[in-house]
């Protein structure tokens, strides 16, 4: 390995026409770097660009400004054939046309390979993913799943670089895209490879990646790990994409440190919470959001700083948490309440129109940029 | 509801609509085996094995192949013999010039842009919208003045004069054949997911091997199919080759209006048998070879 | 070189395609040319072409004659007249009376089970690819007073009693309507097949839970959903009709004359290439005012293709 990045996009701009004969930016100076033997994820809903990056590193499209770099290498206009990196496609493309050995060995053969060495090669594959002794099988006669798995084997027996995953669990029911997750995260460390993954599951990319790249509008909103992604998001987008957060709307009334004090309009009331970028002024409109699980219900009606009286519009009980809907001064929160004790009695469970009080707690109060 | 139900008024239009398409049919194979020479009354089956045949009420001394009379007849026609090998060349080599071209055209139209591309889809509708006609006198126009043109020009002689024949037809059988294989291959490159050739190139397969060894195995059932739609295009053709050809160049069907305007006798009825029959295995031939690519996904 | 051909698509795209363009531009384009340039022209009195530019052509197929009876200069012949208008008819009948028997044989077809229609097809295939003048033959051998019908009839009458003298149907219009239909119904059975069998289950499941009863959901339902395939089966019925001669030629003998035997008399018998090729512009321009507006009210559809 030459270079520290396994892949490098610097300052990547690729603009497509659309029908309308409109020009537009499907990726809007990206840069990003991907180091070596990292589970990376591009995580964005459809038409954020993600897949479109990836296919510039796969070499299926050219950037139309900036440069792609392969472990260091400018790519130019090499084509995908010449490329170190393999592709997990969407729709898996496995040729229909082939058995499943003829699928895997397909890209040997490219090489040159030598016969035997094909057969060793293909079969080692086939173990990796556990499909031994399907080997003469059509592809239309396997599961979606096992599908999945020559399509992996396919890329893989390559050893390539740098493999990309365009959606692979995609087309897979919920049960065994779990499976399949925990399959390919242990793969990756066993072979200690680049995984370059585009998802549009949040759930997903938090559950198997090293660090995320959060896209919006061929933008990179933030990259970083998915722990800092979601406890510190860098702006609104982020913490909406994200999972869950409630939103307040607010002025800046003061600022030291990692603190900060947010006049909230609504509430008519100040709000202390987190500053999530550093340079903030006073007097910047911005969004405080308090994510659901992170507001407490107080015992006991009281008054202070971070408390406020709500009037409860609906509880549901979902099992394992109860989910509250409060009304603060017109606007809807939602509280999660973990059930940590066993309970039948219907007093203990919260009711329409109770009042009840919440706590916001400083640290987990976080002031966001407006985008 | 049963989706199949069909009211009684359906059947029996549609049992009707059968009959109307086969009755003339049935009566020309039942006419191929008349015991007339005229061909005029059906005088009845030919029965006899015998080297003699009682054919309108007289004996007449015949093949002995009974009641294949007519189709032995046939067998020593040279006319017909010459006529059908014109027809196959021409189809033959008009299929394989057409099925290539079209299929690249087709390619084309479906995976590029380019300048002439508007015109080039549009040209392909010119000979479903005007009649055959206009392009058989069209075509041959091209052909007199053009050949009246050059033949003047390098002052050619006896038979180094330019003239319509065998070639003639082809290349304009060519014209209308190419739209059809096209239309049929684009059609089928519509649903064509081009990921199948982004994955062997992703595999480091280059443009022509990913084109051979996955875009033209997966949609070379159609293909086939449009390459056996021009064929039948090519055999059918009357208007055009009646326009385009010359001496030595009958085809068939040319060979056949011939005979209708003059005296029929019943060789008429055997050739058309004969032509029912080969007709008939090749509309299995498809249908085998389209059955066989949707064979469904579960086996 | 290679790599600029390559990364260039649409030099590929030119590359491919180009055989195929000129081809048609050759061999269709071009004639088409041809042919407006020697309607324009006149013939010589043996019977080459003349270039010039002159409307007579046009003019003596819309009526002008200076082959008058009173010793006029110029006088209205309607002989072209007719012969245009007879084919426009026909056409039109033609073309509805193939609708009206392919419809019901369509929608049988594609209400029937999925296992069977392969083979329903299959009978609607064999007599079209039966050869087009071996079709019309077969037509002759039907009609002919000594031919099938007649025998049919008679034998019938035989057995009722009733005194038959077989009746001469062919050369009449009645026998290029019958053949005309004949050669051109399964060019309708399959587009109006295509666009039936598209319809979804459902939609007749929904129609008959709303209330409609089977009449009703075939008005407002299949007939709307199926148009597409109408409107493609009509050009594939109305363009040939209107440019066939060998039909009419063979069942109609010197009785009825279209169009298309005018055009292939002048450039075979009568040996007049230019007028021929006026008519034959005649014809293009006529039939592609029909199909433009006829696609302009109904759009074009793709079973054109599937046909």
């Amino acid at each position: 390995m030459t270079s520290e990045f396994a892949v490098e996009m610097r300052d990547v701009v690729k603009k497509f026409i659309t029908p309308e004969g409109n020009e537009l930016n499907a990726v809007d100076h990206v840069t990003m770097q991907i180091k070596n033997g990292e589970f990376f994820s591009m995580l964005g809903s459809s038409g954020c660009g993600k897949t479109t990056s990836l296919r510039m590193i796969a070499g299926f499209e050219w950037p139309t400004e900036g440069e792609v770099y392969i472990e260091g290498k400018s790519t130019g206009h090499t084509p995908p054939f010449q490329r170190k990196v393999n592709t997990v496609f969407q729709s898996y493309a496995l040729f229909q046309h082939m058995t499943v050995f003829q699928n895997i060995a397909f890209g040997l053969e490219m090489e040159g390979a030598k016969e035997s060495e094909i057969k060793k090669r293909v079969g080692r594959a086939l173990e990796m993913v556990q499909l031994t002794g399907m080997e003469r099988r059509r592809p239309r006669q396997l599961s979606g799943g096992q599908q999945q798995r020559v399509a992996v084997a396919r890329a893989l027996v390559k050893t390539p670089d740098v493999l990309l995953l365009d959606e692979p669990l995609g087309a897979l029911d919920l049960k065994l895209r779990k499976e399949m997750q925990l399959e390919l995260k242990a793969l990756q460390q066993q072979l200690g490879i680049t995984f370059i993954y585009v998802t549009h599951d949040q759930e997903e990319a938090l559950t198997m990646s090293d660090r995320i790249a959060v896209m919006s509008k061929g933008r990179v909103q933030q990259l970083a790990t998915p722990v800092e992604i979601y406890e510190r998001p860098v702006n609104k987008f982020v913490a909406d994409f994200i999972g869950e957060s409630n939103f307040l709307e607010g002025k800046i009334k003061h600022i030291s440190g990692n603190e900060a004090l947010v006049h909230i309009p609504v509430l008519n009331a100040e709000i202390r919470g987190m500053p999530m970028s550093n340079n903030f002024v006073n007097g910047e409109e911005v969004s405080v959001s308090i994510r659901p699980e992170k507001i407490r219900i107080a015992e006991q009606a009281a008054k202070g700083e971070g408390l406020f009286q709500a009037k409860v519009l609906t509880s549901v009980y979902i099992g394992s948490d109860t989910h509250v809907y409060a009304d603060l001064n017109g606007t809807r929160l939602k509280v999660m309440e973990q059930n940590r004790i066993s309970r039948l009695d219907p007093s203990s469970f919260y009711t329409k129109d109770q009042v009840i009080t919440l706590v916001f707690m400083p640290e987990n109060t976080l002031i966001l940029k407006k985008d | 509801m049963n989706p199949h139900r069909r009211s009684p008024w359906v059947i029996a239009a549609t049992v009707l609509v059968y009959f109307f398409l086969y009755a003339p049919i049935v009566v020309l194979i039942l006419y191929s085996f008349n015991a007339s020479r005229a061909n005029v009354k059906f005088e009845g089956f030919i029965t006899s094995f015998s080297d003699r045949v009682e054919m309108d009420g007289s004996f007449v001394k015949a093949s002995p192949c009974g009641p294949f009379h007519w189709f032995c007849d046939l067998s020593k026609n040279d006319d017909v013999l010459e006529a059908a090998g014109n027809t196959l060349t021409i189809a033959f080599v008009a299929t394989i010039i057409s099925t290539i071209i079209g299929t690249m055209a087709a390619l084309a139209l479906q995976r590029y842009d380019f300048k002439i591309k508007p015109f080039s889809q549009l040209s392909l509708y010119i000979p479903i919208v005007i009649p055959e006609i206009v392009m058989g006198i069209g075509i041959l126009t091209l052909f007199s003045q053009t050949f009246g043109w050059l033949n003047e020009a390098l002052n050619l002689t006896g038979d180094a004069r330019l003239s319509m024949g065998i070639g003639t037809v082809a290349v304009s059988h060519i014209a209308f054949m190419v739209p059809f294989v096209t239309l049929v291959v684009q059609a089928r490159l519509q649903g064509f997911d081009k990921s199948y050739e982004e994955a062997a190139m992703d595999l480091g397969a280059n443009e022509w091997v990913t084109f051979w060894r996955v875009t033209f195995p997966m949609i070379l059932p159609g293909v086939l199919s449009g390459a056996l739609l021009a064929f039948t295009l090519s055999l059918d053709d009357f208007v055009i080759t009646f326009f385009t050809n010359g001496p030595g160049s009958t085809t068939l069907p040319i060979y056949v209006y011939g005979l209708l305007r003059r005296i029929i006798t019943p060789q008429v009825n055997a050739l058309s048998t004969v032509w029912i029959l080969t007709v008939f295995i090749a509309v299995l031939l498809l249908q085998w070879l389209q059955s066989r690519e949707q064979k469904p996904a579960h086996e | 070189m290679l790599q600029r051909f390559r990364e260039n698509k649409s030099m590929q795209g030119t590359f491919l395609a180009l055989p195929t363009t000129l081809w048609l531009f050759v061999l269709l384009i071009i004639p088409l040319f041809l042919t407006m340039v020697v309607s324009f022209g006149q013939r010589s009195p043996d019977g080459d072409v003349i270039y010039s530019f002159s409307f007579d052509n046009y003019a003596r197929l819309f009526g002008y004659s200076t082959d008058c009876p009173d010793g006029q200069a110029s006088c209205f012949d309607s002989l072209y007249v007719n012969i245009l208008s007879r084919s426009l008819t026909l056409a039109f009948n033609t073309t509805l009376i193939v609708i009206l028997l392919a419809y019901p044989l369509a929608y049988f077809i594609a209400r029937s089970h999925p296992n069977r229609r392969n083979m329903f097809l299959f009978m609607v295939l064999i007599p079209l690819w039966t050869n087009f003048v071996i079709r019309v033959y077969a037509w002759m051998m039907l009609l002919r007073k000594e031919g099938a019908i007649n025998i049919v009839i008679g034998w019938v009458m035989n057995l009722l009693n009733i005194p038959y003298t077989p009746l001469e149907m062919l050369y009449t219009p009645g026998a290029v309507l019958v053949g005309m239909v004949y050669e051109f119904l399964p060019f309708m059975i399959l587009p109006i097949y295509t666009s039936l069998e598209k319809i979804d289950n459902s939609l007749y499941e929904a129609a008959a839970d709303l209330g409609a009863n089977a009449f009703r959901t075939f008005l407002r339902i299949t007939l709307p959903l199926s148009m597409p395939g109408v409107v493609a089966g009509t050009i594939l019925v109305f363009i040939p009709v209107m440019g066939t001669f060998i039909v009419s030629d063979i069942l109609g003998g010197r009785q009825v004359i279209l169009v298309g035997n005018l055009i292939q008399r002048q450039f075979l018998d009568a040996r007049d290439p230019t007028f021929g090729s006026a008519a034959s512009l005649i014809l293009m321009v006529m039939t592609l005012i029909v199909t433009y507006f006829y696609t302009r009210k109904f759009g074009f559809g793709e079973e054109i293709i599937a046909a």
